[in-house]
């Protein structure tokens, strides 16, 4: 945590109110995004007990699995899960453009430009917390090796047509999610935490509804009582008045109600079984959507407040105007996006359990690039957050006091020239460092060349000489050289990443990496047993 | 006239006293063996968990209860695993005891399986150390300990605790078997789940060495244990290696470095009493009376730490903001001092933690186009 950040928690702790941690939006948010709040059930590896899902903040699908240990009812619940996902992303995947991209021809090996499609725009998945985004990746994994009765006649337990499907697209966002800056999958207390900071830590911040209430404190409350409240606070059966964000639930709601409602409903049906004729099963039958009816509405209880918090974390985001390079990076969503959609419609086998050699390193090198991109990329948006470069010595602002022109030796002598900026930063230049501004959006680059006097008032005066940006002739273009009395932010960091040194195809990894993957061959099947708890 | 008291018996003594009258004293559990390893220096927690005070009770007691708790379905699903993994007399768990960590040994067909139940954890915790000794005693068999009972010194006084298993190979030498319900999925675990299993399971092997210490020729205690979890989505156990000496050396030293329960408890006035009792008034006093040192991580890790927190925010700790905000704030300890210091009301502008704060506000404010507050730089 940088000392701005820390700061800002400080003032927010004497405040009583969460306090401004960046001044513009730096995620996309869509005009119509699908929230998802899921719940599990404690100990068990990912068997969902329910979730409110949709687009309509006013009207969320309520989905219940009456009995989380039972497999048909799960199947149930996930090809209904499917059924609003699903159309949702296809919605998406038809609005097309045309677009450009390079490609390596087969035949020539030169770079060539192709003709593309890609999505108009992508869909958007928002779940509470940083638990949810592990809980979508979970789902996916437990569903995209599922065989439907289609793909195998043979399989023990066919899965739903749909659900190998959403298992894959659970399983993109999730992956997405892992790259920097990305904004297809986004956990609300994620997003919240990077613009405003609170007066908690960190560790506190991963609670949603406490989180809102610093950054939205209910009337007359100061943040940290609300905060306290919403941590704590529990009604006369002890139950949490603000249910945890899940997927985890409280145990207290666990033990006190929900096990003795799904005793209830295992009763219902053991007596519907049992039942000898049609009128006693017609009767059993009503006991049982008594019993089926009371645990969707006890669900239904612990997702609601979730869900409204979540949409009320999105007026509050609203509110930020949106940073300038946020498009772009969405635009990168939007090809991760049309990408697998790509591979969807191609026929390909679901992504595999395991990364090979070159996948996984490419993977990490572009989740290592999209984390540089995005640190410039909101350091260049947001003063705020450039405060905190210029802080830690990576950046500096001033007023320019002097230009000198000046030109490079050679035979076609190109301008040169030397500013002098007046800064109060102390920015850590080395001999002849490379710094950068940004000039019409694009970084133009400046050497450093020492500094000159030395001031009384405890500021630096900085000679560069700028290096390009500045045309082909002789005199610089218009604008393109700073202008005494024009105030600049110099940054020591790169502006735009490179990429970096290229990897070998598959086909080619060395045998220090496990040698090439060979032919791919489908993914069998989960193992299934009897006792399979999914 | 009472007959003289060794050392050993005084300090139990007034462990007892600080437990208060007919309250038995709690095993350290996982969550209090994670607690020493993710804040060593808090001297509240020692001696709590040292006199083996009930802190969950204690903590409601004092009107911040903890909010640990297990879901029977959580707690049903552990144990009908664990039951599967250990059924047969252990054929499942020695088998993977086998294939993941000795495959040149012989291939375990039966297994001895002591008998372990006694009163008391003093009489279980000898009757584990006699049946390993029996055990390596006569070599060339494996044998299988069910839920053995170790004894730890833990600041100067013994704390209990208990191991899903130990194997004893045919070699002579032994295992920690650690069984959880968290799955393991493709190969891989939730890394924090992982590493707090490794640190409990580093828990063990040092009890074991103790105990392996008393033997001769000592036995070998393993530094790899055997971690067992469910496969993927099923209820079929899977194994994996993991190894422990990182922690293993953590954790012994930090229970070198931990304060003397009884120096603690020698600071603490007369009559001092953690029954959870007693009013909560006269409680609260006595717990002030031990400083804690809270950090954030106390609340995944200790069952008082609502309350320290309350404590810590109360006195204006900028701590209760996370240790790293206490690093890099130098003297200052309190939110108004650090304030009042970024504006330039107090503090020595020569010192460079004043200086960065002040830099820090300056900047700030800039961004936010707010009226800078700094009065000199």
């Amino acid at each position: 945590m940088s000392l701005i950040s820390t700061l800002a928690r400080l003032e927010a702790v004497s405040t009583g109110r969460a306090q401004p941690a960046a001044t513009v939006r730096h995620r996309r948010l869509s005009e119509r995004p699908l929230v998802f709040v899921p719940l599990t059930t404690a100990g068990e590896a990912g068997a969902p007990l329910g979730a409110l899902v949709g687009t309509d903040r006013d009207a969320p699908h309520l989905l219940v699995v009456p009995q989380p240990r039972d497999r048909d009812l799960r199947f149930t619940f996930l090809s209904e899960l499917a059924d609003v996902v699903l159309p949702y992303i296809d919605a998406y995947a038809v609005d097309v453009e045309a677009a450009e991209r390079n490609e390596t021809d087969p035949e020539t090996g030169k770079r060539v430009k192709v003709e593309v499609e890609l999505c108009a725009n992508a869909p958007q998945l928002i779940v509470p917390s940083r638990a949810g985004i592990d809980f979508v990746r979970l789902l996916g994994r437990s569903m995209r090796f599922r065989r439907t009765a289609e793909q195998d006649p043979e399989t023990p337990y066919p899965a739903p047509p749909r659900v190998p499907l959403l298992g894959r697209w659970l399983t993109h966002f999730a992956e997405r999610a892992r790259v920097p800056g990305s904004s297809l999958l986004l956990a609300m207390t994620d997003v919240l935490a990077r613009h405003w900071a609170t007066g908690q830590s960190t560790l506190e911040d991963q609670h949603l509804g406490a989180l809102l209430a610093w950054i939205d404190p209910p009337g007359g409350e100061t943040g940290a009582e609300a905060a306290l409240r919403a941590e704590l606070a529990r009604d006369r059966d002890g139950q949490l008045l603000c249910p945890p964000a899940g997927p985890a639930t409280d145990p207290a709601f666990d033990n006190k109600l929900l096990a003795p409602a799904i005793e209830r409903y295992d009763r219902a049906r053991t007596a519907l079984a049992a039942a000898e004729d049609g009128l006693q099963a017609d009767d059993r039958l009503g006991d049982l959507t008594t019993a089926e009816r009371e645990i969707r509405a006890l669900v239904a209880s612990r997702t609601r407040p979730t869900w409204d918090a979540v949409w009320r974390g999105l007026d509050r985001l609203r509110e930020l105007p949106e940073a300038s390079r946020v498009e772009e990076r969405w635009t990168r969503d939007r090809w991760s996006f049309t990408g697998h959609r790509d591979r969807v419609l191609a026929g390909e086998p679901p992504q595999p359990r395991r990364d090979d050699a070159v996948t996984a390193a490419n993977k990490l090198a572009a989740r290592e690039r999209e984390q540089a991109r995005l640190e410039a990329q909101e350091a260049l948006d947001d003063p705020l957050v450039m405060a905190g470069r210029r802080l830690s010595g990576e950046a500096f602002a001033g007023e320019v006091t002097e230009v000198v022109m000046a030109y490079s030796e050679g035979k076609r002598p190109s301008p040169r020239p030397l500013v002098t900026v007046r800064t109060d930063d102390r920015p850590h230049l080395g001999e002849r460092a490379k710094v950068f501004r940004s000039l019409g959006g694009k970084p133009q680059s400046a050497e450093f060349v020492g500094y000159e006097g030395d001031p009384e008032d405890g500021s630096a005066l900085i000679v560069l000489r700028v290096l390009d940006k500045m045309g082909r002739g002789k005199e610089p273009e218009e604008g393109s050289v700073p202008e005494k009395g024009d105030e600049l932010c110099f940054t020591l960091f790169e502006h735009e990443q490179r990429g970096g040194a290229k990897l070998p195809d598959p086909e080619q990894t060395p045998w220090t990496h496990g040698g090439p993957p060979g032919e791919q061959v489908p993914e069998a099947a989960d193992a299934l047993t009897e006792e399979d708890v999914l | 006239m009472p007959p003289p008291r060794t050392r050993g018996t005084a300090l139990r003594h007034r462990l007892a006293e600080l437990r208060g009258p007919d309250v038995p004293a709690k095993a350290l559990d996982a969550r209090a063996l994670a607690a020493l390893a993710a804040n060593p220096g808090c001297r509240r927690r020692a001696i709590l968990d040292g006199a083996g005070v009930n802190k969950a009770a204690l903590a409601s007691a004092l009107g911040s209860p903890s909010a640990f708790g297990q879901s029977q379905f959580a707690l049903t699903r552990g144990n009908a695993f664990e039951a599967k993994v250990k059924a047969d007399g252990g054929a499942e768990l020695l088998r993977l005891v086998h294939e993941k960590l000795d495959r040149t040994a012989e291939p375990p067909a039966h297994a001895r399986v002591p008998e372990l139940t006694a009163t008391g954890p003093e009489g279980r915790t000898a009757r584990t150390a006699l049946a390993l000794r029996e055990a390596t005693e006569a070599p060339g068999e494996w044998t299988l300990l069910d839920h053995p009972m170790l004894a730890l010194d833990v600041a100067g006084s013994p704390a209990f605790l208990e191991p899903d298993a130990v194997v004893v190979h045919p070699d002579g030498s032994w295992t920690v078997v650690e069984i959880k319900s968290f799955p393991m999925l493709d190969g891989s675990a939730d890394a924090a789940k992982v590493g707090a299993a490794a640190r409990q399971s580093a828990v063990y092997v040092l009890a074991l060495e103790q105990v392996a210490a008393r033997l001769n020729p000592a036995p070998r205690v393993r530094h790899r244990v055997l971690l067992v979890c469910p496969k993927d989505f099923s209820n079929h156990p899977t194994a994996s290696a993991v190894d422990v000496r990182k922690q293993r050396a953590v954790t012994a030293r930090q229970l070198a470095r931990l304060t003397r329960i009884e120096d603690i408890a020698d600071t603490l006035p007369d009559g001092t009493c953690f029954s959870p009792e007693l009013p909560a008034a006269e409680l609260t006093a006595a717990v002030e009376s031990v400083p804690a040192t809270y950090a954030p991580e106390c609340l995944s890790a200790c069952e008082l730490a609502f309350h320290c927190r309350a404590r810590s925010r109360a006195s204006d700790a900028v701590t209760s903001l996370g240790r790293s905000v206490r690093a890099e704030l130098g003297d200052l300890t309190t939110v108004e001092g650090v304030l009042s210091a970024a504006r330039g009301e107090s503090g020595d502008p020569d010192d460079p933690a004043v200086a960065a704060l002040r830099r820090a506000a300056r900047l700030r404010a800039e961004a936010l186009g707010r009226e800078a507050v700094t009065a000199c730089r």
